[in-house]
């Protein structure tokens, strides 16, 4: 009977295939780019300001609403930098540590790597964002090490600074730029280890014979063939900043975020248009960097 | 085997000879536990096409990283020229490589890929490109310039290596089992084609394989590499007519070798020796041996037949396996069965004396 079957799939690859990719592609279609979709409608209906209802009728006023007052184009600006900042922190911080895994860490060291990167996220997201807020605090670990180390003037001169200072770390964009980066480093450590794993060393080996000297190689044969890695981290990085909305709300300055607008305008102010609104700005922006990485050559060497 | 004597030892005592292309002074590299080069010294002159000659992991493919600069000795000097580079850079090294695996650079185009010498040494892009060009045309690729490394055959990533490796116009081109991925048929016109570039270019060049009759084919000399040390070193014809060892014998051209109790029942003297498969002949049955020859009987184990040629195995009263090449032309009648006794002889001149076995 069993065999029967086996026997009867082997010989039909379209119809096997096709019985183990509905159920999924399903769930992706209806649940996930349906409720998408549903989303994208909402945002082009608007709110009734006296019933406080829902009108059904295709309308540009809610994209309107969003863009004509200063307070929201200010959130979509103060999220974009955040997160076009956080990026590069990312990029700049995960690629020693990527760069190490790929080519000189040892069978053991590199799996204590890719453990030791992966850990953090085994605990939860909240745990670890209220953890930050007690490291960052003013009488916080953060604080008393850097006092330790004779640096106080320094974190005082960054937090005297006007745009991303503030009274503590944990109440400055500083702060929340560093739990960002803390946050989301793993999902671009990982993608770009894996793109340097993939550069054979004798391009390396190659390009010093030529003549290369390390920074040479570095800018003409590394970088190029780690960009589709980077090119993937950095849509994490960007896309995870531009969405979330627990970080500000627990640490930083009290300026709002695209996240937190998307939470408030569907909770508590009950306007599901405007949070359609402002959550299809993080799908237009990063639909931009994905142009403009492709534009680049970022996935040529795919 | 250390203290090579460089190939100018005949030449006028007079002028200073010229210095070697390449001078290895008692190089060691360890891995760990593993010998990979063991006090290797050598000098390579200028034009020489000289080939590193040995199995895997016999150190060959070391002593050309050493050269080339990828990798360190632990011990020794390493001379380019006369002057020590021992801890130059590869970068800062007039030698270039051709690698195995062709090492091209996916994300640039063939032209790129050759001009990246000339570009990374400050050479202005109209300048570079032109150098390319020339490149690709002594590789005869001119047409392919603009092509990715990935639309090419193995053949034409092999000629743009070369190409790249060259046109910085090194004084020596280091070539690390070049033609290994290669079929039969392109390795061979590779073969003639490397070996008459040399000559026109005049440059060094270093041959690593494992392939002996690539080295005997292409080589003016060829060091035979075995568990880190130098087991030979000599011309092809002399590693082919006068082994030193039983691993030289074996390994280039597959010699006969009669271990030393063998080798005393046959030729009455406890010496191992070498004995070419082509210089044994097999007797006619009742036709005595000629006069001063060596001979000796055994039974037929099996013929394999290559079409001009027939290789014999003969299986020894001692047991030892004796092969002898018969030309197909010589043959006449029937071939004898499995299992029946052959007579060989060899001329005692043919012979050669081991050092060891």
């Amino acid at each position: 009977m069993l065999r029967g079957l086996s026997t009867f799939l082997y010989g039909r690859r379209g119809f096997y295939l096709s019985l183990l990719l509905l159920p999924p592609l399903l769930w992706l279609g209806i649940v996930y780019l349906g409720s998408l979709f549903a989303l994208l409608l909402q945002s082009f209906y608007a709110i009734d300001e006296f019933t406080a209802r829902i009108v059904p009728t295709f309308t540009l006023a809610t994209y309107g609403q969003l863009l004509s007052h200063p307070a929201n184009v200010d959130i979509i600006l103060r999220t974009l930098g955040m997160a076009v900042a956080v990026t590069l922190a990312a990029a700049v911080i995960a690629f020693p540590i990527a760069n190490y895994m790929a080519r000189y860490a040892g069978p053991r060291m590199k799996a204590l790597f890719y453990v030791g990167v992966m850990m953090p996220m085994w605990t939860s997201y909240l745990v670890k964002v209220y953890a930050w807020r007690l490291v960052l605090a003013k009488q916080g670990v953060l604080s008393w090490f850097v006092e330790r180390l004779g640096l106080a003037p320094v974190l005082d001169h960054a937090l005297s600074t006007p745009v991303i200072g503030g009274p503590t770390l944990a109440s400055s964009y500083l702060g929340m730029f560093i739990v960002f980066v803390y946050m989301w480093l793993p999902f671009m450590i990982l993608p770009l280890a894996a793109a340097l794993e993939r550069v054979p060393e004798s391009l390396l080996q190659a390009s010093a014979d030529l003549g290369a000297r390390p920074g040479q190689t570095f800018r003409q044969v590394v970088l190029p063939l780690a960009l589709p890695g980077l090119a993937a981290g950095s849509v994490f990085t960007f896309s995870l900043t531009l969405g979330d909305y627990i970080i500000p709300s627990v640490v930083g300055a009290p300026g709002y975020f695209i996240g937190m607008m998307v939470y408030q305008q569907q909770g508590t102010a009950g306007n599901l248009p405007l949070a359609a609104a402002f959550s299809v700005v993080p799908i237009l922006l990063i639909g931009v960097y994905l142009t403009l990485a492709r534009r680049m050559g970022a996935f040529d060497a795919l | 085997m250390t203290g090579i004597q460089g190939i100018q030892a005949g030449g006028d005592p007079v002028t200073a000879p010229p210095p070697a292309a390449i001078e290895l002074v008692d190089v060691g590299r360890s891995f760990g536990p593993v010998r990979a080069l063991d006090r290797v010294s050598l000098q390579i002159a200028q034009g020489e096409f000289f080939a590193l000659l040995g199995p895997s992991g016999s150190g060959k493919t070391t002593c050309l990283r050493l050269i080339a600069g990828f990798d360190r000795p632990d011990a020794g000097r390493i001379l380019l020229d006369g002057a020590d580079v021992t801890d130059v850079p590869p970068f800062e090294r007039n030698v270039n490589t051709v690698f195995q695996d062709y090492a091209l650079f996916p994300h640039m185009t063939v032209a790129e890929n050759v001009a990246y010498g000339p570009k990374v040494r400050g050479v202005a892009a109209e300048k570079r490109r032109r150098m390319a060009l020339e490149m690709l045309e002594l590789v005869r690729l001119q047409s392919l310039a603009g092509r990715t490394p990935a639309q090419l055959s193995g053949g034409q990533k092999q000629r743009v290596a070369l190409a790249r490796a060259l046109v910085n116009h090194p004084k020596v081109l280091l070539l690390d089992e070049p033609l290994g991925a290669l079929d039969l048929r392109l390795r061979e016109e590779m073969q003639s084609e490397l070996k008459s570039l040399q000559h026109r270019l005049g440059i060094t060049f270093v041959y690593v394989t494992h392939d002996q009759g690539e080295a005997l084919s292409m080589a003016d000399r060829i060091a035979v590499f075995r568990d880190g040390r130098i087991e030979q070193l000599d011309t092809p014809r002399g590693l082919y007519v006068r082994p030193r060892t039983a691993f030289v014998a074996r390994f280039v051209g597959s010699a006969n070798v009669v271990e030393a109790p063998a080798a005393a029942k046959i030729t009455g003297t406890a010496q191992a020796f070498a004995i070419r498969p082509e210089l044994i002949d097999v007797l006619a049955e009742g036709s005595p041996a000629p006069e001063g020859a060596v001979a000796c009987s055994g039974e037929l184990e099996d013929i394999h037949y290559h079409g001009a040629t027939s290789r014999w195995h003969v299986r020894l009263p001692d047991g030892s396996l004796l092969t002898a090449v018969r030309a197909e032309a010589a043959s006449a009648g029937p071939a004898p069965r499995s299992g029946a006794r052959v007579h060989l002889a060899w001329s005692r001149d043919s012979l050669v004396p081991l050092a060891d076995a």
